[in-house]
């Protein structure tokens, strides 16, 4: 069967599972950078109580592998009484193992913004969140982004994951497709390509130009 | 807590479980192994005069950098059938983790090399050192200390990622915690109770 013929008859249910693995992908971001943004200010915290807490959490979610904090959510979590049906669960788990990693990142681009900034903030007697609201968050933000924009690329791949809980996103498509006509290379190439053409003309262009208009209203371009 | 932690059936797997570590722990090794041979590889093929190959190679780390390893996994194993070459899960699993962290460690090794200063390169051509000589004696060894770093949080990253390969039935602890005989929810739990632990 030529890819063409391929295309013609699975194209449908590859479309259906890039729609499912986009939805997941924006739903992860979501949950991730609330979690980073979260955890970030909380490591930077003086309340011993809330920095364990952001700390467990970053060092949890980065320590351990994705796919066992997914069977995890997906599989334990019940135990506990907290019942997650599948969808909800995957791009939870996608996106609180990002949301870690996102963590040290907003932290470091907090701490990156020049001290003065924090003085003058101080000088001009603004509360702390009001100083970091105006003055902090919005000069990290700047910072932050070039490394959020390969993080997002690690976060499409690891939306593939949610596929062994049977969330039928694109890799979940290409393997039924595999499981029913072995024809491997046609279905998981297709796969390969359309998670390449996202992250490279979709993820990479989007962050680029985000860039670009954030660092234009700070007066930096 | 809706269910009793049954401590001897803990025990009981535990020596399982730590038998499925050493794959593992060995998953991760040969995996690493390869990356970092091919890693430099894939570095130093970026760095030809002969412009297609920098494409090409440059595109393709692009590319593997870009795709789910778990997608990689199931690629090499399921394509090789279809073109007559059979290949078991190991050897399946280690050429996808190989092939995707070496796209990883080429960038390492890349900046390393780029972060040679220019004189040394300089100094080689003045003794008229040949190319061969010029990266294997002056730049490559300056080029891999400060590459270190970045290789370590790759290796980490490595035994982070072996699980995936359970997708294909290579026989690590998440493997073993899932496939257990008769595990109900209740043991599943305790399997990556262990994990977590033995890790």
């Amino acid at each position: 069967m030529s890819i063409w013929e391929f295309l013609q008859t699975y194209g449908a249910r590859i479309i259906d599972g890039t729609l499912v693995t986009a939805a997941q992908f924006v739903l992860a971001t979501l949950v991730a950078v609330t979690a980073a943004l979260a955890a970030a200010l909380g490591k930077l915290s003086r309340n011993l109580a809330v920095r364990g807490l952001a700390v467990t959490y970053i060092e949890l979610f980065r320590g351990t592998s994705l796919l066992v904090q997914l069977y995890w959510i997906f599989f334990v979590l019940p135990l506990f009484g907290i019942t997650l049906d599948k969808f909800t669960a995957g791009f939870l788990s996608v996106g609180l193992n990002i949301g870690a990693y996102g963590a040290e990142i907003v932290r470091g681009a907090i701490q990156a913004v020049p001290k003065g900034q924090w003085e003058a903030a101080y000088a001009l007697s603004m509360s702390p969140a009001r100083r970091m609201r105006r003055i902090i968050l919005p000069q990290a933000l700047v910072l932050m982004l070039p490394p959020w924009g390969n993080l997002l690329i690690e976060l499409l791949k690891g939306t593939a994951l949610v596929s062994l809980i049977s969330v039928a996103d694109l890799m979940f498509q290409a393997k039924q497709i595999n499981a029913s006509t072995f024809l491997s290379a046609q279905a998981f190439g297709t796969a390969l390509v359309v998670y390449y053409l996202l992250a490279r003309f979709l993820i990479t262009p989007a962050m680029r130009r985000l860039e670009r208009v954030m660092a234009q209203r700070l007066g930096r371009a | 807590m809706r269910f009793d932690w049954q401590w001897d059936f803990a025990w009981e797997i535990l020596p399982r479980l730590l038998a499925a570590t050493l794959n593992t722990l060995l998953a991760a090794g040969i995996g690493y192994a390869i990356a970092v041979v091919l890693g430099l590889v894939l570095a130093l093929a970026q760095r030809t005069p002969w412009k297609p190959l920098t494409f090409i190679v440059r595109e393709a780390v692009e590319f593997i950098r870009s795709t789910p390893l778990v997608l990689q996994i199931f690629f090499v194993f399921y394509v090789g059938p279809q073109f007559g070459i059979r290949l078991s899960p190991w050897t399946a699993g280690m050429i996808a983790i190989g092939l995707h962290y070496s796209a990883y460690l080429s960038e390492v090794y890349r900046a390393g090399i780029e972060a040679v200063p220019k004189g040394q390169w300089e100094a080689c051509r003045a003794l008229n050192m040949s190319t061969r000589d010029t990266y294997l004696r002056i730049v490559i060894p300056q080029a891999l200390p400060p590459s270190v770093a970045g290789m370590g949080n790759y290796l980490v990253g490595i035994f982070k990622d072996t699980p995936m390969l359970s997708v294909i039935g290579v026989a690590d602890v998440i493997f073993l915690a899932i496939s257990l005989p008769a595990a109900g929810l209740v043991r599943l739990f305790e399997g990556f109770v262990r994990r977590k632990m033995g890790m």
